[in-house]
């Protein structure tokens, strides 16, 4: 789950890690409220969505950039005005864009160095990393390439947490001596404390700044929550803005589906994640394009597959089903009534292509062959992608 | 032999009156696997399926049972705590099946493990199973949720991240004529408690197991480091499958381990460093094993 930069101030300010003072707005007039209660130096506007590259965006109504700088008040609330309710492109909403709802005002700072902090759980260890650098604002990854001796990784014991001593080896390695160190160090424990009390998978503070003023904060963070807490974390439930989430992957999860959206045209359903990943594979590797992930899980009901296709058939440009289940212990006769049922409750026009395999098949295949629908069977997976691939061309 | 569990080995089940244990239980005494006990707190002296007794307590269930391993079917809130029992009870092996336990709960887990001599395998995983000597292979030892009848005794070991792409690749193993020494599968969580590289090591050293098939999947580095031991020590030979190849970074593909970032865990990377360790790749799942049918003739 993602939440909004204003958001993560939020969650800043109620675990004690400095960041620049400002409040998100929902219209013009609040933008100017909150600007006339900041500081007296120059503001900073930023439109509120999830996707990244804001500033170098552009609205659909020509407006140019998501963030912006302005001097005064009124400033802040014509600039809010040119941004709600507009719809802003950057490179990673594709095309459509995001229309935007809020805004956030803060005081701009003057920066005097940009460093990179992150906590994140290693997978190889199990433990809690921390992953500093004193090349912030820029893409880590390359840094971690080129030169990865200017990254500091330092392993958390989860029992005892982040302790003091090792708040300073990360505060020295950045270079935040005085009375920074101090800053730094207050500022790590409360971020560590943070991540493991909301159950985050991921912390990124980029850029951590040292002001030319000589304060440190947390100017822009991006968080990654476990999906699997989320039962016990109702304060970063509520964050959730189903409106920046792909309509689909919403209505899917309201079934128990697993459904990740891809651009292709032949849509796949499958229990099982492994074997659904592997069944997009094969169907790019018989010459077609995938147009979704989808786990109906291991079970595999009824009412699942129903469901499932009910979303999948939403997707206008999917021009192909291919359906691919081993049925353990599920009875394959019961799914392929369920694929019966679902095909004609949705009057199904485009090529269909049924893979079943496991307990009971024979059943199942006679019942898809009697079932009088347009279907063909595969013989195995790959047989089944050749097949959907060709019934797609074709068409 | 096999690894991990024979057909004489003494399971025990967490959960197992709840309705995912209660089918799963059921299903494994169906297989003749040796399920001793059931541990439900507040149900201790009652029966399952009027033959194997509940307890309150793990370490009531091994006293008096003799069971060492476990099968998890606790729901997430409570699973981690249901592990850590089977652990300070002495089992040698508990199997976690259970899908969404938080990853920091997981996180302790493996820290509070260190240095006890159980090891764990999953968390959300189909479990494993040592295929018996009787029709469907029955008479075998099933824990956890794969379908017991595709199975077969025999030579090769599975291992995987997945569920269904295990059945597959059993499927096409039986269907062929190859049984299967153990088949495990570890999970697709990030964090779990066996890794593709452990269970490699123990089909090593198995005399009953003469080859291997190794399913991957996109996401962290386990399958890279289980092939960069294999090109040095393993002396049998090994088929490989790697899922994900399509999917987008950034995305979780269904799995919480399953998942692309900054470049890293890509299906590409793993597949190029099955094959510098010599293991044949399987191009597409319905491949698996003739793959390894292909290496074992080479």
């Amino acid at each position: 789950m993602n939440i909004h930069e204003f958001q993560a101030r939020e969650l800043f300010a109620e675990f004690g890690v400095a960041t620049q003072p400002g409040r998100v707005a929902n219209t013009p007039e609040e933008a100017e409220k909150v600007a006339s209660g900041l500081g007296k130096g120059k503001l900073v506007v930023k439109a509120q969505i999830h996707a990244g590259g804001r500033g170098k965006g552009t609205f659909k109504n020509g407006f140019k950039g998501g963030v912006h700088l302005c001097d005064t008040s009124a400033e802040a609330r014509d600039l809010a005005s040119k941004m709600i309710g507009q719809v802003l492109v950057t490179h990673q909403t594709g095309p459509e864009g995001k229309e935007v709802g809020k805004i956030f005002v803060g005081e701009a700072v003057d920066i005097a160095r940009e460093l990179y902090f992150a906590i994140l759980i290693d997978r190889a260890t199990s433990v809690p990393v921390v992953i500093a650098s004193t090349e912030g604002g820029v893409d880590i990854e390359a840094v971690a390439e080129k030169s990865p001796e200017k990254i500091l990784r330092l392993p958390v014991n989860p029992f005892l947490g982040l302790m003091p001593y090792q708040t300073r080896i990360i505060a020295s390695s950045l270079g935040l001596t005085g009375p920074l160190m101090n800053q730094a160090a207050k500022l790590f424990a409360n971020l560590y404390r943070l991540f493991i009390e909301r159950d985050c998978s991921m912390v990124e503070v980029n850029p951590l700044v040292v002001t030319t003023d000589g304060r440190l904060m947390a100017l822009d963070a991006k968080f990654n929550f476990d999906d699997n807490a989320l039962y016990r974390q109702p304060s970063i439930v509520a964050m959730r803005d189903i409106t920046e989430e792909d309509p689909r992957e919403v209505e899917a999860s309201k079934h128990s589906l697993n459904y990740i959206g891809l651009d292709g045209n032949i849509a796949c359903l499958v229990n099982g994640a492994g074997l659904a990943m592997a069944t997009m594979d094969i169907i790019q590797h018989a010459g077609g394009s995938p147009a979704n992930f989808l786990d109906v899980g291991g079970g595999a009901s009824r009412e699942q597959v129903a469901s499932a296709f009910r979303i999948i058939l939403a997707d206008t440009r999917v021009k192909g089903i291919l359906v691919n289940i081993f049925g353990g212990i599920m009875d394959c006769d019961v799914i392929a009534h369920g694929i019966v049922e679902a095909a004609k409750e949705t009057g199904l026009s485009i090529p269909l292509v049924v893979r079943l395999e496991g307990n009971n098949v024979d059943a199942g295949k006679k019942t898809l062959e009697s079932s009088g629908l347009k279907l063909e069977s595969g013989q195995n997976i790959l047989d089944a992608a050749q097949k959907i691939v060709a019934a797609v061309k074709a068409a | 032999m096999s690894i991990l569990v024979t057909p004489d080995t003494k399971v025990l089940i967490q959960g197992i009156t709840g309705s995912f244990g209660a089918r799963h239980a059921k299903l494994s005494l169906d297989y003749g696997t040796k399920v001793t006990a059931g541990v439900t707190p507040g149900k201790g002296g009652q029966l399952f399926e009027n033959r194997v007794p509940i307890f309150d307590t793990v370490d009531q269930a091994v006293r008096e049972t003799g069971a060492t391993v476990s099968a998890v079917f606790v729901p997430p809130p409570f699973a981690a705590d249901a592990i850590l029992e089977g652990v300070a009870a002495g089992l040698e092996l508990v199997v976690a099946i259970t899908e969404g336990i938080p990853v920091m709960d997981m996180m302790r887990v493996k820290e509070a493990m260190k240095g006890s001599k159980t090891r764990l395998i999953g968390p959300n995983c189909p479990g494993l199973v040592t295929p018996g000597s009787g029709e469907k292979s029955h008479g075998g030892c099933r824990i956890g949720i794969a379908p017991g009848y595709i199975h077969k005794k025999g030579n090769v070991g599975v291992v995987s991240r997945s569920g269904t792409l295990t059945y597959e690749a059993v499927w096409q193993l039986t269907t062929r004529g190859y049984g299967q020494s153990t088949c495990v599968g570890i999970g697709g969580d990030p964090i779990n408690g066996t890794s593709h590289l452990d269970v490699l090591k123990m089909f090593n050293e198995d005399p009953e197991t003469e080859a291997i098939i190794m399913i991957g999947e996109i996401g962290g580095t386990a399958e890279e480091e289980a092939a960069a031991w294999a090109a040095e020590h393993c002396r049998k030979p090994i088929a490989g499958f790697i899922a994900g190849a399509t999917a987008p970074e950034g995305r979780r593909m269904g799995h919480a381990g399953a998942i692309v970032s900054g470049g890293h865990g890509t299906a590409a990377s793993k597949i190029a460093a099955l094959r510098a360790a010599g293991i044949e790749i399987a191009e597409t799942p319905s491949d698996m094993a003739d793959a390894l049918i292909r290496r074992m003739k080479r």
